[in-house]
């Protein structure tokens, strides 16, 4: 019997996962909440059994996630008895930094990029877990799986190391890290059907349902909660959307869509006709914008 | 439209992955094939078409026609920042595979991007343009697919439009091509006349080529079989990690290298060849009767034997053994070259061991395969090589097992991965030196001497000052009854070392075989003095490592203007004048010593000082 291509997905993504248990002083997982992180989690999970997963999760919360993902993330965590650390940048808390007062790229920055640096640098993490993919976007097409970052967190995509075959070359100095991304080979697509085929939980914000939303510049904002500030003239109108990507609330767009379930989902998909990260509002500030913050520290 | 999505999803069920290469010269068309898979399997977005449309007419070469090649191209916008020469991994899928495609640069500078891109291909796509026919970039790239094992080539000789679509043009070139690759392994090759740009042959079996009567190029990637099972495969499962949870449970986890194994059976493990038998096997959280190639398992054996990271569980006769010497094919990947003598970490699958280079047997001209002397391998270049390592580790051939028979080359400071190599086969040599265990040893005999053996490594610019304060602490040990041994790099290269000059290679096995015959006074029980300028970090590495505990680093240290104006020997001035070639400090860097464990200024303290010093640390650490 030959493997399906899922099947072959699964188990590289569980060596790489092993590879890091067995090498690493102190790994962790980053979980994002979103789909990719739930496929990695489920990965993890499958790894490692009879055995708990042995390492943290780690949530970068920058205090502006969707209300549900939130409750998601703590039901998975409890279901799971998983140990999770949750980090916020205090900092930027207390000086008030947020999408609306200092605009996407600070708040991305300062609650997120500077948030993980920090959390790195706390709990003195040598390997961290990502959800990336490379069909993403093209400056993820050459990142390595096990992508090297400098004692200050810094990628430089000119000097990778070569990864050849599936030897994995996790050596590094006191201070310097690395991200490990086992989904690198994981299209979205693949990543729908793992979930279809697995029955893997997701946030119900993936799903198509009623939901307050304001137009802005034609993207569809989720008023989730009352730190939306409301234009003149402007009322959340009721519409059929879901989330093709979570993230920051008032960053991320939702799509009109009435796919209710996850074949739904998948059918959506395989009609569709603009690129997944459209919803990103990130991606709009600057051209080379996802290189760029790799480069600072972004994840 | 409407979509069976149920039907569609019990159809993804069975799909299968395929990862390929596309190689071939810089202008046979590699990216407008890419483009055109990416667009066919409908994998370019409707934003990023429309992009396409209008870059296309601006700046494009095909008119009002789309230009693929705008696609991969564009997709690499950042060009300019130098990345385009790396290894990028694109995806497409068809109804029956799904395919990772290894994009890698034609460029001749960038072979180990190429290799690293074959590393994981099951099937090589090799463009040939039919108005170019072979280029020496087409045989090259057939050299390094084949030496990475991959068994599958596809010869798409492209821009057959521009040939009218000449059937004679398209024999030629295959049959050329199947003369020159008759001496490489290749299990099949397949050729297919194709116009990336036009669409022939592409998807389907273009009208324009009446005359050809095979496969599409997709219809070939959907329906190849590659990483076929070789009739018998025995059990092969490198042992990743070791799942402990209780005293119940203790799993052995890993991916399946080669064959199938069922609960029951009798296994081996590699090295220690303890017996036992398979009593439960665990793929992913699920309970198995059996596991096979390519699945990642957890299983647990039936007895308690002792188990770890880097053993091979083997099916009961299994012939794979541990070896320390071996032969191999190395590609060197950094811009530091390969220097043999050198420490490195060579890292198999989940072992490793550190080791090094005992012999560059030959480098493989890459244009014209032909074997050439070298001392070291820069960048690129490809050799054959003994390697030596400190410890046995279970390898096979590499072609006969590719997890067991591949490995990187980790550099020890950097720990940057700057080669791979594939094992040729194992050499014997090491089995048959014994290593006598004498009863009488190092103890026994520095304890008569009353004092405890050490190796004084001095190293520091010619005119530090080493050799005047060496044998300044020689005389003070004399005269305090002790047993010494002095080496001068002057008197050991007038000797034993006397085949030697000063090139970066020799220098290496210069202080390689200085740091051995030290290692061998230490035996002796001697206080032994090394007084060398040991200018390179790694070679003083490399004595450590053989000393251990044993040796203590004293740096003399000198501005190079006060060791220049000394001048003891009138050497520098050979150097200036050019007359002597890689003198350290002149022309051959030195590496300063980053936390030696005597550090004298000799242009601050006395010689008589300095020893003195150095002494004191020999009664601290109670040596004598």
């Amino acid at each position: 019997m030959s493997q399906t291509h899922l099947d072959t997905l699964e188990a590289e993504s569980i060596h790489i996962m092993r590879e890091v248990v067995a090498t690493a002083d102190n790994p962790m997982m980053l979980y994002s909440v979103g789909k990719d992180s739930a496929v990695m989690l489920h990965l993890a999970m499958m790894a490692f059994y009879p055995n708990k997963i042995p390492f943290p999760l780690m949530h970068v919360d920058t205090t502006w996630k969707f209300k549900e993902m939130i409750a998601f993330r703590d039901k998975t965590v409890s279901d799971l008895d998983l140990e999770l650390i949750v980090h916020i940048n205090e900092d930027g808390l207390d000086k008030g930094v947020g999408p609306f007062s200092h605009g996407s790229t600070v708040h991305t920055d300062v609650m997120k990029t500077q948030a993980l640096k920090q959390a790195l640098d706390k709990y003195t993490f040598d390997i961290a877990f990502g959800g990336a993919r490379r069909d993403e976007e093209k400056s993820r097409a050459k990142e390595r799986i096990f992508s090297f970052r400098t004692d200050k967190h810094q990628w430089d995509p000119k000097n990778q190391r070569p990864e050849l075959w599936n030897i994995y070359n996790a050596k590094k100095h006191k201070g310097e890290s690395i991200r490990v991304f086992p989904l690198s080979n994981w299209t979205e697509l693949d990543v729908w059907q793992y979930i279809y085929r697995e029955s893997i939980p997701i946030v119900p914000l993936y799903f198509s349902a009623k939901r307050p939303v304001v137009e802005r510049d034609g993207v569809l904002i989720l008023v989730d909660d009352d730190r939306l500030p409301l234009n003149e003239g402007e009322t959340p109108m009721m519409k059929d959307v879901r989330f093709r990507t979570l993230g920051c609330y008032p960053l991320t767009g939702a799509v009109e869509s009435n796919a209710k379930t996850l074949q739904d989902i998948i059918q959506e998909m395989l009609v569709s006709i603009t690129s997944e990260r459209e919803g990103r509002i990130i991606d709009f500030d600057s051209s080379e914008s996802m290189e760029k913050k790799k480069q600072g520290g972004y994840f | 439209m409407s979509i069976d999505v149920e039907q569609y999803l019990v159809e993804q069920e069975n799909k299968q992955l395929l990862r390929f290469i596309t190689c071939g010269s810089v202008d046979d068309g590699k990216s407008t094939l890419i483009g055109r898979l990416l667009y066919e399997s409908q994998l370019i977005f409707d934003d990023q078409l429309a992009e396409l449309k209008s870059t296309s007419k601006k700046v494009g070469t095909q008119g009002d026609d789309i230009d693929f090649a705008l696609l991969v191209d564009g997709l690499a916008a950042e060009m300019e920042q130098g990345i385009t020469i790396d290894v990028a991994y694109r995806f497409f899928s068809t109804d029956k595979r799904k395919f990772i495609v290894a994009d890698t640069p034609g460029h001749e500078q960038y072979t180990r991007n190429m290799a690293t891109g074959a590393s994981t291909a099951d099937v090589a796509i090799l463009l040939v343009d039919a108005r170019a026919g072979l280029l020496p970039q087409t045989c090259r790239h057939s050299y390094i697919v084949n030496m990475l094992g991959v068994k599958n080539i596809c010869l798409a000789i492209n821009k057959m439009d521009l040939v009218d679509y000449s059937q004679e043009v398209f024999e030629r070139i295959k049959a050329e091509f199947l003369e020159f690759s008759a001496d490489l392994n290749f299990d099949e090759i397949v050729s297919i006349p194709v116009s990336a740009l036009k669409g022939d042959n592409i998807i389907n079996s273009s009208t324009n080529t009446q005359w050809y009567e095979g496969d599409s190029l997709i219809q070939y990637l959907e329906n190849v079989k590659f990483n076929t099972e070789k009739e018998f495969q025995a059990f092969t499962f490198p042992v990743q990690w070791v799942n402990r949870l209780s005293h119940e449970f203790r799993g052995f986890c890993g991916l399946v290298a080669e064959g199938s194994i069922s609960e029951g059976d009798e296994i081996v493990v590699k090295p220690s060849n303890k017996r036992s038998n398979i009593k439960k096997i665990l793929v992913a959280d699920n309970y198995s009767s059996s596991c096979s190639m390519g699945q990642s398992v957890t299983i647990e054996l039936a007895d308690e034997i002792d188990v770890s990271r880097g053993n091979i569980i083997c099916h009961k006769d299994s012939s794979c053994d541990a070896v320390d010497q071996f032969q191999g094919k190395l590609l060197w990947m950094d811009e530091e070259k390969m220097v043999p003598g050198r420490p490195y970490i060579f890292r198999f699958g989940v072992a490793e061991s550190s080791g090094s280079v005992s012999k560059l047997r030959h480098r493989i001209n890459i244009n014209t395969f032909v074997d050439e002397a070298s001392s070291d391998l820069e960048l690129n270049e490809i050799g054959i090589v003994n390697i030596a390592l400190d410890k046995k580790i279970v390898m096979e051939p590499y072609v006969d097992s590719k997890s067991l028979g591949s490995f990187i080359v980790i550099d020890k400071m950097t720990n940057n991965t700057v080669g791979m190599g594939l094992v040729n086969f194992a050499l014997r040599r090491g089995d048959n030196v014994y290593w006598h265990n004498m009863e009488i040893n190092r103890d026994s005999r520095s304890e008569s001497k009353n004092q405890k053996p050490v190796v004084l490594w001095f190293t520091g610019l010619s005119g530090s000052g080493k050799s005047t304060i060496a044998n300044i602490v020689e005389k003070k040990l004399y005269n305090l009854g002790k047993h010494t041994m002095l080496l001068d790099g002057d008197n050991v290269r007038h000797g034993l070392n006397k085949d030697l000059g000063f090139t970066d290679v020799d220098r290496v096995e210069n202080i390689r075989r200085i740091a051995n015959v030290s290692k061998l006074m230490l035996d002796a029980g001697l206080i032994t003095i090394v007084s060398f300028i040991a200018p390179f970090k790694a070679e003083r590495d490399l004595a450590k490592d053989l000393m251990g505990a044993d040796i203590l680093e004293v740096f003399i240290d000198v501005p190079i203007e006060v060791a220049e104006s000394r001048d003891p020997k009138g050497l520098y001035k050979k150097a200036r004048s050019g007359d002597l070639k890689n003198f350290t400090g002149i022309d051959s860097p030195y590496e300063k010593p980053e936390n030696p464990d005597i550090h004298i200024e000799s242009d601050k303290t006395s010689a008589e000082d300095a020893a003195e010093l150095i002494v004191n640390k020999l009664i601290q650490k109670e040596a004598i």
